[in-house]
C-alpha cells in the first residue's frame, strides 16, 4: 500500500491526478495541466509537496564534520551554520547512490534525500558513521517547496523576515507559535524556498499559501521545470554507474576535496586528471519530436555514441529539450547528433545547459 | 456528413461520400494531458484498419494514433502539427488529424456510436 503525505487530502480537494511515485501517492498534475502549472511557477508562485523526500538529521559534536567529509565530497569545515551545499552519496567506484542537499545546523546536519533512495541512503550512512551520532530519518516532518518570482511575497505573508535569506542558506523562523526551518533553495530554476514543517501543521500552512495566491503544482511540471533548468533527476540522469564528473557536475566537488579521501575519491581524481569517456550534455532536437529517456544517439556516420536520459517539451522555452550522455568528443556545444525516435533519425544539436536561465535572488537586506 | 462513430482506441470518424475524417476524442485528450507533438501519415500513403497512422505526445508520454478504417490518405491537418495545443482545444472539431478515401464503408459497422463510446470510455477509465 502506497504511503500518503500529510497533504494528500488537499491534493484531492484541488483535483489532483494521483500516481504512485517512490512508494507514495503523489499528484502528477491538477486540473489546469502540466503546461499551465509550469508557466504559473515561472511567472507566479508554485507550491510543491516534496514530503516524500527524506529529511535526515545527523547530530553529534565529536568530530562529526570530519567524519561526514569522509562520506561526502564537500567542504563541510568551511560551511557556515545554516549554509547548504549540493553533494552526492557515492560508492567506491565513483558512482552516485543519491544526489542531495546538505545543510549545517547548530549541532547537526540536515540532509535532504531523494524519496526512492532515502532508506538505502540511511543504511549506508549509518553503517559508515560511528554509533556515537544520532541519525534520524525524520518522518514527523513534511517538506513544502514554494518556487517562482512571487514565492518570496507569498511566503512573506505567512512567515516574517524570509526575504533576508540568501540562496542556499537556511534558518529557523517563527510560525504558529513554534519554529520551522526554511532554506532558500529549490529545483525549478526559480527563486524559492523549502519549508520543513511538522506534519500536523503542513496542510493549514499550504492552505494559507494558496489563499495568498500560490497554486499547487504536480510532479509533471516539476519535471519540465527542472529539465529546463538543466537539473538532474536521480534514476534518470544519475545512477550508481555514473560519476559526478561524467554527469558534468564537477563544480559540486570543491578543489580542496579532490585530493582527500571519500568513497570513490581515487576514481574521481583520475577522471578529473585524465578526462572521462562520456559526458552529460544538453540536447536540442531540430524539430518538435520529443526524445524520451533511453533514446539512442548517433553521429553523422550512424555510429551509436550515447543515449538520452531525460527528454520533454519545455513549456517556457517552447521547444523539445533533452539531456543525455555522449562520447566525450561529441560533447562540445553545437555538435550535430541524431536521435533515433520511432525508427527515424531526428537531427539535434548539443547545447549549453540550462535551457532556461533566470538569476537566483541573492537575498535582500532591510526589505 | 454521417454521425460520428468511435473506436476503442479513442478515435472518432465521420464519413462524407467516400472520404472519412478522423481525429482523437475529447476523452483521449483528457487522458493524455497537454499535447505537445503530433505526427501524421503522409499524403498518398495507404493505411490499414487498426494500423498505426500517427503519434501524439503529451508532456507525459507518447501514444500511437490508429486508423479505425482502411484507405488512402488524401489530406492531413498541418495546423495541429504546427501547434499541437490545438488538439486539446477542439479535438472533435477543428483539430481533426487526417482524411482518408475509404475502400469499404462496412468497416465502420464494428465501431461504436456516441452513446456506446461514452459508456465505454467511462468504464475503461475508472
Amino acid at each position: 500500500m502506497n504511503k500518503k503525505t500529510p497533504l494528500y487530502n488537499l491534493h484531492i480537494q484541488h483535483g489532483a491526478k494521483m500516481v504512485e511515485f517512490a512508494g507514495y501517492q503523489m499528484p502528477i498534475q491538477y486540473k489546469s495541466g502540466i503546461i499551465q502549472e509550469h508557466k504559473f511557477t515561472r511567472e507566479n508562485a508554485g507550491i510543491f509537496d516534496v514530503s516524500h523526500m527524506g529529511q535526515l538529521f545527523i547530530t553529534g559534536s565529536d568530530q562529526l564534520t570530519e567524519n561526514l567529509e569522509k562520506i561526502f565530497p564537500v567542504n563541510l569545515k568551511n560551511l557556515k551554520t545554516n549554509q547548504s551545499k549540493y553533494s552526492f552519496l557515492m560508492n567506491e567506484h565513483g558512482g552516485i547512490y543519491d544526489d542531495l542537499i546538505i545543510t549545517k545546523l547548530k549541532d547537526s546536519y540536515l540532509i535532504i534525500l531523494n524519496a526512492a533512495c532515502k532508506k538505502q541512503d540511511f543504511e549506508i550512512i549509518k553503517k559508515k558513521l560511528d554509533d556515537k551520532y544520532e541519525i534520524n530519518l525524520d518522518e514527523s516532518l513534511s517538506l513544502i517547496a514554494i518556487q517562482g518570482p512571487k514565492a518570496k511575497d507569498v511566503l512573506g505573508k505567512v512567515v516574517s523576515n524570509i526575504n533576508n535569506l540568501k540562496f542556499m542558506n537556511g534558518g529557523e523562523f517563527e510560525y504558529d507559535n513554534s519554529n520551522i526551518y526554511i532554506t532558500r533553495s529549490g529545483y525549478t530554476g526559480e527563486d524559492g524556498f523549502e519549508i520543513s514543517i511538522d506534519n500536523q501543521k503542513a496542510e493549514k500552512f499550504v492552505d494559507r499559501l494558496i489563499n495568498y495566491g500560490a497554486k499547487l503544482i504536480g510532479l509533471g511540471a516539476r519535471d519540465t521545470l527542472r529539465l529546463e533548468a538543466g537539473l538532474c533527476l536521480y534514476g534518470n540522469d544519475l545512477d550508481e554507474k555514473t560519476s559526478p564528473i561524467e554527469a558534468n557536475l564537477k563544480w559540486a566537488i570543491p578543489k580542496s576535496r579532490v585530493d582527500s579521501n571519500y568513497p570513490g575519491s581515487d576514481i574521481i581524481k583520475k577522471q578529473i586528471d585524465d578526462g572521462v569517456k562520456t559526458l552529460r550534455v544538453g540536447i536540442k532536437p531540430e524539430t518538435r519530436v520529443i526524445a524520451r529517456g533511453n533514446t539512442k544517439i548517433f553521429d553523422q556516420n550512424d555510429k551509436e555514441i550515447g543515449k538520452v536520459t531525460s527528454g520533454t517539451f519545455g513549456p517556457s522555452v517552447e521547444c523539445s529539450i533533452a539531456m543525455g550522455y555522449v562520447e566525450n568528443n561529441y560533447s562540445p556545444t553545437n555538435t550535430k547528433i541524431f536521435l533515433e525516435v520511432r525508427g527515424k533519425k531526428v537531427p539535434a544539436n548539443v547545447c549549453d545547459l540550462p535551457f532556461y536561465k533566470k538569476n537566483y535572488v541573492k537575498g535582500e537586506k532591510n526589505v | 456528413m454521417s454521425e460520428a462513430k468511435f473506436s476503442k482506441e479513442h478515435e472518432w470518424i465521420t464519413l462524407e461520400g467516400e472520404v472519412a475524417t478522423i481525429g482523437i476524442t475529447k476523452h483521449a485528450t483528457e487522458m493524455l494531458g497537454d499535447i505537445v507533438f503530433a505526427e501524421l501519415p503522409e499524403k498518398g500513403t495507404n493505411v490499414e484498419k487498426d494500423g498505426t497512422a500517427g503519434v501524439v505526445e503529451s508532456t507525459k508520454a507518447a501514444s500511437d494514433v490508429y486508423t479505425p478504417i482502411s484507405g488512402e490518405v488524401v489530406d492531413i491537418n498541418q495546423n495541429i502539427v504546427d501547434d499541437p495545443a490545438k488538439i486539446n482545444e477542439d479535438p472533435e472539431g477543428a483539430a481533426w488529424f487526417f482524411k482518408l478515401k475509404i475502400k469499404d464503408a462496412s468497416e465502420l459497422d464494428s465501431l461504436m456510436n456516441k452513446e456506446e463510446y461514452e459508456k465505454f470510455a467511462k468504464e475503461t477509465s475508472s
